[in-house]
């Protein structure tokens, strides 16, 4: 079977999100990278990367936290290669990476927080920061997907949500927009690549980088009312049954927002929400039980039935 | 003395004349252009330093007012009044009562940071909005925002074990914001959730609100960052003084009608 030498053992960074409400979507990465033969290796004693949160009280402060993740990984368990499937950690892990090796003042913060804080300092190029995309992308690629296709998500309509912190700002992403093979910040397609390897139909769907308002998800509810059920109602004009998603905020905040405009705003709508894990563990044969099917809010049982992937 | 945009063409400075006739015609209805005059002395030569004094606000200097900020702001689209280009255009003119009025919109920024990635000067708006909005609370003009409390309950929890448990997180906020969790919309989600879950799932979830997800070893790190934030402070009280405590406004006397 055809696969690369790369990402075969990564270090892995579920991300608090991930051992809370997104359960899901830990047991679908971690039920595909073992089907695949890929190892995840969790980073020891990790601390959380500070969300979208922290950063408003003081950015430094985001950094170094990300910094102690990363020098984790690569200092006392020797990768080079830490996995995140979640946006949120991804987008951080990636911001600290550029703060260090461009910001002098992060650099002195970090060296001070980790020295007090007494394990190694983080020191920029170290490690590499992928999320679950690249991951399954470059270890096991489209051709060798298709290769273990054993329940294709042929008819499936799938619309492939990346939300924000995956493409934006484009600047912390050095590795995006480099041309064919590459991934595309405005464009982003890796998703579309993997789902489209496993048999699903991607519908052109404009609003793949939009955002839920996930930011505000509590503390301004009708804005996120309103963002989601924007994104949620084009793609159902897309002709979407399934919008894919790739991070666990993403997916809680269409799930919950998708409740709240039905309760609230009287519009319902019945697109699934589907993490892309968990449709490409699917298609790998595994049970909907095997991938949290059932731990989504988002009930995509019935739909899953009709397309004789249960 | 530079020119501003905008700001003297709104209702309050609008003339209407229910009745009125002028050498025979009829001239009744709103006039813009019978707005009153009106000097501006206000100016705080101060304020761009004091937002560049803010963590995030570094680079506001930057700005050249193209406005790719707006022109792709997930919130403008909903709300063509929250307008970063023309806040950070305020700042740098010092033009503090103006962008005083648009208190209530800056904290509604949601950080998904296609100001930042359109800049062609890398101001970062997304953090100009966000400092703005901290300057806004410490100089006692608005309340904390329910963004800014959410940013507390959070980071203190972060902080404080070095990992958060989302639910513990989201009743400390609806508690400190005096918010209900009987709202229909939330019982329903909290429904649909439990109805695929498995006991042992269920259970779980249940003491990780006892025994709390934690950092091992985590107090070293925690009394570092804790120092940072105090040295921070320190800093901040010295450069922009110490914060006001917001005073909810006195009810508005009545007015006296006009005319
Ligand atoms: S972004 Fe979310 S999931 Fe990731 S560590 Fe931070 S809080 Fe936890
Ligand atoms: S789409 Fe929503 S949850 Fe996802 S990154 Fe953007 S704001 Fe966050
Ligand atoms: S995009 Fe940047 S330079 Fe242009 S107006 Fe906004 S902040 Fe200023
Ligand atoms: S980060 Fe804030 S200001 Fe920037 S585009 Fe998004 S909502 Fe608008």
């Amino acid at each position: 079977m055809s696969e690369t030498k790369k990402y075969k053992k990564v270090a892995y960074y579920p991300g608090c999100a991930l051992e809370g409400t997104a359960h899901a979507y830990n047991r679908s990465t971690k039920a595909l990278g073992k089907e695949l033969g890929l190892e995840l290796d969790e980073v020891d004693n990790w601390n959380c990367c500070g969300a979208m949160e922290v950063k408003n009280i003081d950015p430094k402060i985001q950094t170094y936290l990300s910094s102690r993740v990363m020098s984790i990984a690569a200092n006392d368990m020797g990768h080079d290669v830490v996995m995140a499937p979640c946006n949120g950690c991804y987008h951080n892990l990636k911001k600290a990476e550029y703060d260090l090796s461009h910001d002098e003042k992060s650099k002195q913060v970090v060296e001070k927080l980790s020295a007090k804080a007494g394990h190694e300092t983080y020191k920029a190029g170290q490690i590499e920061t992928i999320h679950a995309l690249d991951w399954i992308k470059d270890a096991i690629g489209e051709e060798g997907l298709k290769e273990r296709v054993k329940k294709s998500l042929s008819g499936m309509k799938i619309a492939n949500y990346y939300g924000c912190m995956y493409t934006r700002p484009r600047h912390i992403f050095p590795e995006k927009d480099q041309g064919p093979g590459s991934e595309s910040t405005t464009q982003p397609h890796f998703m579309d690549d993997l789902l489209e390897a496993a048999g699903a139909e991607n519908v052109d769907f404009p609003l793949k980088t939009a955002c839920c308002g996930g930011a505000h998800t509590l503390s301004d509810s009708d804005t996120s009312t309103k963002l989601v059920l924007n994104i949620i109602e084009a793609a159902e004009a897309s002709g979407a049954e399934v919008i894919a998603t790739e991070c666990p905020t993403c997916h809680s905040g269409l799930e919950m927002h998708q409740i709240r405009a039905e309760k609230v705003l009287g519009r319902k709508t019945n697109v699934k929400i589907v993490y892309f894990t968990q449709l490409l563990g699917l298609a790998m044969g595994l049970s909907p039980r095997k991938v949290g099917i059932q731990e989504n809010i988002s009930d995509s049982i019935g739909l899953l039935k009709e397309k004789g992937l249960t | 003395m530079p020119i501003h945009e905008k700001n003297l063409i709104r209702p309050e400075n609008i003339s209407t004349h229910d009745n009125l006739v002028m050498d025979g015609v009829d001239v009744s209805g709103d006039w813009s252009t019978f707005i009153k005059t009106r000097v501006v002395a206000d100016y705080n030569e101060e304020l761009q330093d004091e937002i560049a004094a803010l963590p995030g606000g570094e680079y506001i200097h930057r700005c050249w007012q193209c406005g790719s900020c707006t022109n792709s702001c997930t919130i403008n689209a909903i709300n063509p009044d929250f307008n970063p280009r023309y806040w950070i255009y305020l700042i740098r003119m010092g033009f503090e009562s103006e962008l005083v009025r648009d208190k209530d919109l800056i904290w509604q920024c949601v950080s998904c940071n296609k100001c930042t990635s359109a800049c062609p000067r890398d101001v970062v708006p997304e953090a100009v909005m966000k400092a703005t909005a901290h300057w806004l609370e410490r100089k006692g003009y608005t309340k904390k925002s329910s963004s800014t409390v959410f940013d507390e309950v959070f980071s203190e929890q972060v902080i404080e074990r070095g990992k958060i448990e989302d639910g513990e997180v989201v009743m400390s906020f609806f508690n400190r914001t005096g918010q209900k969790l009987t709202q229909p919309w939330l019982i329903e989600m909290v429904k649909r959730m439990i109805k695929g879950l498995p006991v042992q799932m269920l259970t779980m979830m249940g003491l990780a609100t006892v025994f709390k997800p934690k950092t091992r070893n985590w107090g070293p790190a925690r009394d570092a960052i804790n120092d940072y934030i105090e040295e921070q402070e320190a800093l901040l009280d010295e450069k922009l003084g110490p914060s006001v405590p917001y005073k909810a406004p006195e009810p508005a006397p009545t007015q006296i009608p006009a005319e």
